[in-house]
């Protein structure tokens, strides 16, 4: 491990001890905050219950479809704006401007929209990612060097094929900023999402502990999204960066 | 293996005039401008003959359109006026098949491997993984990347990328082979030995040869014929024979005959350049 890396356990590590010795001493009150020890216990409890284990599986299908669509769906409409210059010109300011929405404010409309289930919590989800995704994708397509699109042309390559092959291999790490961003827009908008308009799933269940006065339960599932979003960039970073260093970024 | 594994097959297409590969007659370029600015004009009239087999180099000064000559005759960007053929075909607004192109930039694929950045047309041709793996080996070993089949390019030299782009278009056995400055990036020694290399792809591959290059020395020690291009808006306004044999080397620099093709070479672009930086009357 590197000095650095050693330092920054030592922060994480150093910070959980600070909190349970306050939580075991009653200098915070139990009624505020439990041990992180009392927190992980609670959650092995739970796990090897089973108890939570369906709307564990429920959010991270819902994450893994918004996520997946988010991706996908913004590299093609990135990619198909990039084409259109003008149409860019005209939807620069609304994309730019975008995330200044605020989104669960219409959370009603999207249950006309899609309905009280799964649909209208993975559409928050991807909508919430998605623009994210087309903006790396402008962005990335801007950067890729002009000699690698006349090679393209050289290999008499259409404009599909030249974007799978060409732009975005050449594009990957300016698209990974967006694939990031997918990855936690999704987490963020598929459990909020859950917490007001769902009746299961992972921000359902904590929204649902926080309501009936059940401290353990609540911070234990959220002690799980933490390690669970952890882990999963974690794995997401560790590609990123052998990829990158293969590409000589 | 056979050192003809990459010669050329006779061609598709007769010529219409015999010797005559390629052919632009009275083209020109004019790139709109933007916002009511005027185009620019890169290209004057310009006629070009390549005749079949040669090595072809194309000098000027800078900024006078070399590069948009190339573009154009290979057909990454159409004239604006003019007709422009390739084997009694043609060219227009499309890279005419057994044309290929090497680039002065970088354009080997740093996400690919050195093997799948060379095999990379002829996958897409969907040639034979035989025939793929015996051309990719022919291509290695003929720009000495025998050794990096597996490396990524981020891991090689500048000139050993440029092999690779190289190494990339041969594989394809291409008929006309177009150079836009390939070793402008690269340093003096680096330029020389790949101008050799260059002369030895040549001779091997049998295909015709244009040259874009800004360097006097690398015109004249490598081709046959010279075209020399006025300031912009360039065109061909003329031509040297250097008379060099076919089996010929750097070492050519060091022949009486050398100095005299450069200073005739210079004599001509001098003024060009000059007018090309505003100069003009500086004579």
């Amino acid at each position: 491990m590197t000095r650095v890396g050693f330092l920054r356990l030592l922060v994480v590590g150093g910070f959980v001890l600070v909190l349970e010795a306050m939580c075991r001493t009653g200098l915070i009150s139990p009624r505020i905050l439990i041990a992180p020890s009392e927190m992980a216990l609670r959650l092995a409890q739970l796990l090897a219950a089973g108890k939570f284990n369906a709307d564990i599986a429920e959010t991270l299908g819902n994450v893994a479809i918004a996520f997946v669509l988010s991706v996908g769906g913004g590299f093609a409409i990135g990619a198909a704006i990039h084409a259109l210059p003008r149409l860019r010109r005209a939807i620069d300011p609304f994309l730019a401007s975008y995330y200044a929405l605020p989104f669960f404010a219409f959370y009603p409309l999207f249950i006309v929209l899609f309905g009280l289930g799964r649909g209208a919590i993975i559409a928050i989800g991807f909508l919430f990612g998605v623009v994210a995704m087309i903006i790396a994708t402008l962005n990335g397509f801007d950067r890729i060097p002009r000699v690698l699109v006349k090679t393209a042309h050289v290999y008499r390559m259409g404009p599909v094929s030249a974007a799978l092959r060409i732009k975005l291999p050449s594009a990957t790490p300016y698209l990974f900023t967006g694939v990031k961003l997918a990855i936690a827009y999704s987490f963020i908008g598929v459990i909020a999402a859950e917490f007001i308009m769902a009746s299961s799933g992972l921000g359902y269940s904590i929204a649902y502990a926080f309501n009936n006065f059940d401290n353990r339960t609540m911070y234990a599932l959220m002690l799980f999204v933490i390690v669970l979003v952890t882990i999963v960039n974690a794995l997401f970073h560790g590609y990123e960066q052998r990829l990158l260093r293969r590409l000589g970024c | 293996m056979s050192a003809a594994l990459l010669a050329i097959d006779m061609p598709a297409h007769a010529d219409t005039v015999p010797g005559v590969h390629a052919e632009m007659r009275g083209v020109t370029r004019v790139y709109a401008g933007l916002g009511g600015q005027s185009g620019v004009h890169a290209l004057a009239s310009t006629d070009l003959t390549l005749r079949r087999g040669e090595f072809y180099s194309v000098i000027g000064p800078s900024g006078c359109g070399k590069s948009t000559l190339l573009d154009v005759l290979a057909g990454l960007s159409r004239p604006t006026g003019g007709t422009i053929s390739f084997e009694g075909r043609p060219v227009d607004g499309q890279v005419p098949d057994g044309v290929g192109v090497v680039f002065q930039e970088d354009a080997s694929f740093s996400w690919l491997t050195v093997a799948d950045n060379i095999t990379f047309g002829l996958r897409r041709a969907g040639a034979e993984p035989a025939e793929v793996a015996r051309r990719l080996d022919y291509a290695l070993r003929l720009m000495g990347l025998a050794d990096f089949a597996k490396s990524y390019p981020a891991q090689l030299s500048g000139g050993m990328r440029q092999r690779v782009c190289i190494a990339r278009t041969l594989v394809l056995q291409p008929r006309l082979i177009l150079l836009d400055e390939p070793f402008g990036a690269l340093d003096a020694q680096t330029r020389l030995i790949m101008g050799d290399e260059l002369l030895k792809v040549w001779r091997e591959t049998g295909a015709t040869v244009m040259l874009i290059t800004h360097a006097l020395d690398e015109a004249a020690m490598l081709s046959d014929r010279i075209g020399i291009m006025s300031a912009r808006p360039g065109r061909i306004i003329k031509e040297v024979t250097t008379g060099w044999p076919s089996a010929r080397d750097s070492r050519v620099a060091t022949d009486p005959g050398f100095g005299r093709i450069t200073a005739d070479l210079w004599s001509v672009l001098r003024e060009e350049s000059l007018k090309a930086i505003g100069q003009g009357n500086l004579r």
